[in-house]
């Protein structure tokens, strides 16, 4: 299992020596040490719980610091988060994995907590396509009929109508990695990922 | 953050073109792939405009070619434009000469930048 927290750093683009342009986006990933391992006997199923960046020593809590100190870290990670481990795995708190878990043509999966849109219609919501801009149409955005009438009576569950729109979790699956950089500590991924810049990004293998 | 983009990018900007602003006649040498051979194609033109920074850089070359108005945008860091020449250097007055788009034969042209 090859996974990774990270923060995502920006967008840019890449050429190769064909000439070939690839847009790619910059992530700033690990390094992250494995903070603790979920056992069969102890959990009832295997995980390793990665951390990632650091929290100023004033504002760890004691039980944060104190869990870091376990897996004999110095500093408390900023950010925690478990991934799934395979059966055939043996890791140990304390390790510490890099952007070397990763090479370039790795197919990943990329989640993060999408840009927050606010409170938004049908149109950029949905892709509704709204009325005809010109020829004599009434300007209009509106999601139209709600549905059948009298029977059934009322709106079928799902009905896609204006909401809030973005800052959930979001996941791309099936990303390219094209480049990976061990000196600085960055992934570069092929498209682009969810959220904003600085936003924290979980890497896993696909 | 951004700093880290543009150091990553530096490492791909190239350094040998020469300078060119809008306004400039330019010759592209541009690499051509047909199948398996290679080979430069040359296209002659005002640069009419420049757009974009760091990697993302394009440039629009245009010129008449049979008395049809012809552009090209390049990538200022595609290894595809295997070079630049400066045919001549022209005096203008904007960014965007997008106005040569209207105009034909003597009221296109543009005066030649004087040096001293």
């Amino acid at each position: 299992m090859a996974a990774l927290i990270g923060q995502k750093i920006g967008m840019t683009r890449i050429f190769d020596t064909e000439g070939k342009e690839t847009p790619v986006t910059v992530v700033e990933a690990g390094p992250c040490p494995v903070v603790q391992v979920r056992t069969e006997d102890r959990d009832g199923y295997r995980a390793i719980q990665l951390g990632f960046g650091q929290k100023k020593e004033h504002r760890a809590s004691r039980a944060e610091a104190g869990h870091a100190a376990q897996a004999g870290l110095e500093t408390t990670p900023r950010v925690l988060r478990e991934f799934p481990m395979g059966a055939d795995e043996d890791v140990e708190a304390g390790q510490e994995f890099t952007v070397e878990v990763f090479e370039a043509g790795d197919r990943v999966k990329v989640t993060g907590t999408s840009k927050g849109r606010g409170f938004q219609g049908v149109v950029k919501r949905h892709g509704f396509a709204g009325r005809p801009a010109s020829h004599g149409h009434p300007m209009s955005r509106t999601p139209g009929s709600m549905g059948p009438g009298t029977d059934p009576s009322r709106v079928i569950k799902g009905k896609k109508l204006p909401g809030q729109m973005g800052g959930t979790r979001t996941t791309v699956r099936n990303l390219e990695i094209v480049r990976v950089d061990a000196d600085r500590n960055l992934l570069f991924v092929k498209g682009g990922v969810p959220g904003s810049r600085n936003s924290y990004l979980f890497i896993a293998k696909t | 953050m951004a700093d880290l983009i543009q150091e990553i990018e530096k490492e791909q900007l190239r350094d040998d073109l020469p300078e060119f602003a809008p306004g400039d006649t330019i010759r592209v040498l541009y690499r051509v792939r047909e199948g398996e051979k290679e080979r430069i194609q040359a296209f002659e033109g005002v640069c009419i405009a420049r757009r974009g920074g760091g990697v993302s850089e394009t440039f629009t070359v245009r010129k008449i070619s049979s008395g049809i108005g012809v552009e090209r945008i390049f990538p200022v860091t595609s290894p595809f434009v295997k070079g630049v020449e400066v045919v001549r250097r022209g005096r203008v007055r904007r960014a965007k000469l997008y106005y040569l788009r209207g105009l034909r034969g003597k009221a296109a042209r543009i005066q030649e930048k004087r040096t001293n």
